[in-house]
């Protein structure tokens, strides 16, 4: 009996624990700060500007990072691609908890936060874009909690009621193609108003299928992203079906991607052709331009297709890395870099450091809840008493 | 072209059951909006404008707005460009077009009231209206203060009070609408001394205007800004010098603000329509292909099954017809061979004679 006992302390106390906690304590102080102060406060947002990463960020890329949910459970459940099975569960929990973080975020940059029913309840703006964000990120927040239940219940003994959310599987999976198909191209379309502030680079009426088609490499990059490192942190929590699912997703998603990016990459050129803005690469702007469209569009297809051919997965997830860093590039141009091209430097934005903070802390947010459900719920395993839908 | 009465009527029933239907999709139709009729304008005709920055300050009266850090009559403020803020619904601006050395012209800068708002037509909650007198309000009771109709608004002109933490509002000119109501001016116009603003019927102001182009065309560019830009605007500009070098933008086009969005707007209720038909078909098409490749297999394995118990059947029963032989001739064997002993033994006991039978 020399054994010491293991003090129950320190099983809490990792450093991303650590790390965690003191950003949920900034974060809980600056929201305290915004909700006291006011927008000036705590944000370099202007008359210019009325727009920073809270939408730029939490929201753009937000939603189009919590896309894996819809592409795959449409390539499960409605193209038939059984295989992917295994990557449904995780994808739709990283999808409800992306769009559960977009509106905890909207919280924070809009002005009367209890009023983001407004638009369903009292006054219905109809000819705005953003009322057909609004109307289906609200559903399709409602169709992702559906889906993701089941895990729940599970978790929970709900045998009863686990089986009647199962049996709506397809009507789900089908109505929440057609709501991202919605409003991740209107997340697109919001900018269609404002011809005059984005640069003509940027600008294109093919905006909403670029913002669609780019919602579609987002989920597939992220769910490959997201395998590999919840392969890396909860292998423990995996069983033979994940395990052996890895390198299947893997190879299957990254061929999808190169398809799709190379896809993408056509597109482009021809919103640029269609529009005649060649003259336009030759500027400072349009340097920015390639950058993007060559070192996050076109190297990225070519290395996931050198990966699947290879069938070298560490190729893979490295370009799905990059990749997700490719839409955040997207996003951040359309909506910040972009936008308001024209202003003198001295009237353009920069976020304030708590802006930062607050973006910070609700991933982290996000990241712990992912960590709470996946530890708990049966997410990446089959729960052994009931069958796989 | 000729036209039947009946085609004609067709065309109006038609035509009746779409406006009826839908205020806002309009996207293939080419009917246009000219504004309210009778709806009225400022015209402010900047080579009169001496930059005195009254109609400044009778706005801040008007609207009661708080104090400005510097006096309205502090002159020096005009040396920096300005725009509108939560504070200031007007603010004048001056600018050197032809150079320091010549005089400068001023623009007063606020609301130009379009006559199709982008932020009216980017607001989500319907937070403001184009009245028919002309001017563009705002309802602070339903706004969200999500702050796409800045995001939207071409001129840069709403403002919001970002230092509020609760309650904040969109700030900006109301074109006086409870003064109008009330049958009296703007206050920016019933302050400005020099006539450099002037209040009245959009259609004569417009009238007005040309008449001033054509009479000093060496005073005025042929160009009356906001008659057509955006759609038209409620507020109409005058000048001699490219308004582009004034700040008052010659990009951005004639189309309304919802001209830019309403294609995007028309592929919502098709997307609706033609989503869940083009999924459930690839979902049965996969389904059936499955059943498909599952009968195709069944039939396989059947047929397979049933080869190898045919071959089986016909191996057993060739192995049975052999055996058969084999049994019979053993038989055969064992008889012949019992005959020929029985044969041999007769013969014996023929050689023998009765010893057998004694033995026996």
């Amino acid at each position: 009996m020399t054994q010491e006992p293991t003090p129950t302390t320190s099983r809490y106390l990792t450093p991303f624990n650590v790390v965690a906690g003191i950003v949920v304590v900034v974060g809980l102080i600056i929201t305290v700060l915004r909700f006291t102060g006011g927008l000036s406060t705590v944000t370099h947002l202007s008359d210019d500007n009325p727009w920073g990463i809270w939408i730029g960020f939490d929201l753009l890329v937000g939603v189009a990072l919590a896309a894996g949910g819809y592409v795959t459970s449409a390539a499960v459940y409605i193209f038939g691609m059984k295989r992917f099975h295994a990557a449904v569960r995780p994808a739709i929990l990283t999808g409800f908890l992306g769009y559960a973080l977009v509106v905890l975020a909207l919280h924070y940059d809009v002005g009367r936060p209890w009023r983001l029913p407004y638009p369903f309840l009292v006054s219905q703006g109809t000819t705005s874009l953003l009322f057909e964000v609004a109307a289906c990120v609200a559903l399709y927040l409602t169709v992702l909690f559906i889906e993701f239940s089941p895990a729940a219940m599970e978790w929970l003994g709900l045998k009863r009621a686990r089986g009647l959310v199962v049996r709506l599987t397809l009507l789900l999976t089908i109505f929440g193609v057609m709501l991202s198909t919605l409003h991740q191209s209107s997340l697109g379309a919001l900018f269609l108003i404002a011809p005059a502030k984005l640069h003509p680079l940027w600008y294109s009426s093919y905006i909403p299928i670029y913002f669609f088609i780019t919602s579609i490499i987002a989920g597939l990059s992220m769910v490959i992203f997201e395998s590999g490192l919840s392969h890396k942190f909860f292998k423990d929590k995996m069983d033979e079906e994940h395990l052996a699912g890895k390198n299947v997703v893997m190879l299957g998603f990254g061929k999808a991607a190169a398809w799709v990016l190379a896809g993408y990459f056509f597109i482009k050129v021809i919103g640029i052709a269609a529009d005649n803005q060649w003259h336009y690469l030759a500027t400072g702007y349009g340097a920015w331009y390639l950058v993007e469209l060559l070192g996050f569009v076109a190297l990225p297809a070519f290395m996931y297709a050198v990966g699947v051919r290879e069938k070298n997965t560490t190729i893979i997830r490295w370009t799905a890395a990059w990749t997700v860093l490719g839409i955040v590039v997207n996003r951040f141009n359309i909506c910040l870099v972009a936008f308001n091209w024209y202003l003198p430097s001295d009237q353009r934005y920069f976020p304030h450091w708590m802006e930062i903070g607050i973006s910070v802390f609700i991933v982290t947010i996000g990241v712990l809840a992912f960590r709470f459900i996946v530890t708990r719920m049966p997410i990446l395993y089959a729960h052994p008493d009931y069958e796989a839908h | 072209m000729s036209i039947s009465r009946r085609k004609f009527l067709g065309w109006m029933g038609a035509a009746g059951v779409v406006g009826a239907t839908s205020e806002t999709a309009r996207a293939a139709s080419n009917k246009q909006f000219k504004g309210y009729a009778d709806s009225n304008a400022v015209l402010h005709d900047m080579t009169r404008c001496i930059g005195c920055r009254r109609c400044e300050a009778a706005c801040n009266t008007v609207n009661e707005l708080p104090a400005p850090e510097r006096p309205f009559d502090d002159l020096k403020v005009l040396e920096k460009q300005r725009r509108t803020t939560a504070q200031a619904y007007t603010i004048v601006n001056q600018h050197f077009p032809d150079g320091s050395g010549r005089p400068p012209v001023f623009v007063k800068k606020q609301c130009n009231h379009c006559l199709e708002p982008a932020c009216a037509s980017a607001c989500f909650v319907k937070a403001f209206t184009k009245t028919p007198e002309g001017a563009v309000i705002y309802n602070a009771d339903v706004c969200v203060g999500c702050r796409y109709c800045m995001v939207a608004c071409p001129f840069d002109v709403p403002a919001y009070e970002y230092h509020k933490a609760l309650d904040p509002k969109i700030m900006k000119c109301t074109m006086c609408h409870p003064r109008i109501l009330e049958g009296k001016l703007p206050g920016c116009v019933e302050a400005c001394p020099t006539e450099a603003l002037v209040y009245g019927k959009r259609d004569e102001l417009i009238r007005v205007a040309r008449d001033r182009i054509h009479t000093f065309p060496e005073r005025y560019l042929d160009h009356i800004y906001g008659e057509h830009e955006m759609g038209g605007t409620s507020w109409l500009y005058l000048t001699g010098v490219p308004f582009a070098s004034l700040g008052l933008r010659e990009d951005l086009g004639n189309k309304a603000a919802g001209e830019f969005t309403s294609g995007a707007l028309g592929a919502v209720p098709i997307v609706i329509g033609l989503w869940p038909v083009l999924l459930t078909g690839i979902y049965a098409i996969n389904k059936r292909k499955e059943k498909i490749a599952a009968e195709e297999q069944a039939a396989a394995v059947a047929s397979a099954v049933a080869q190898t118990r045919d071959e089986a059947e016909g191996r057993l029963k060739a192995a049975m017809e052999k055996a058969k032989q084999d049994e019979d001739a053993a038989v055969a064997r064992e008889v012949k061979k019992a005959l020929e002993e029985a044969a041999k033994a007769r013969q014996d006991t023929g050689q023998t004679g009765s010893g057998d039978e004694g033995q026996a």
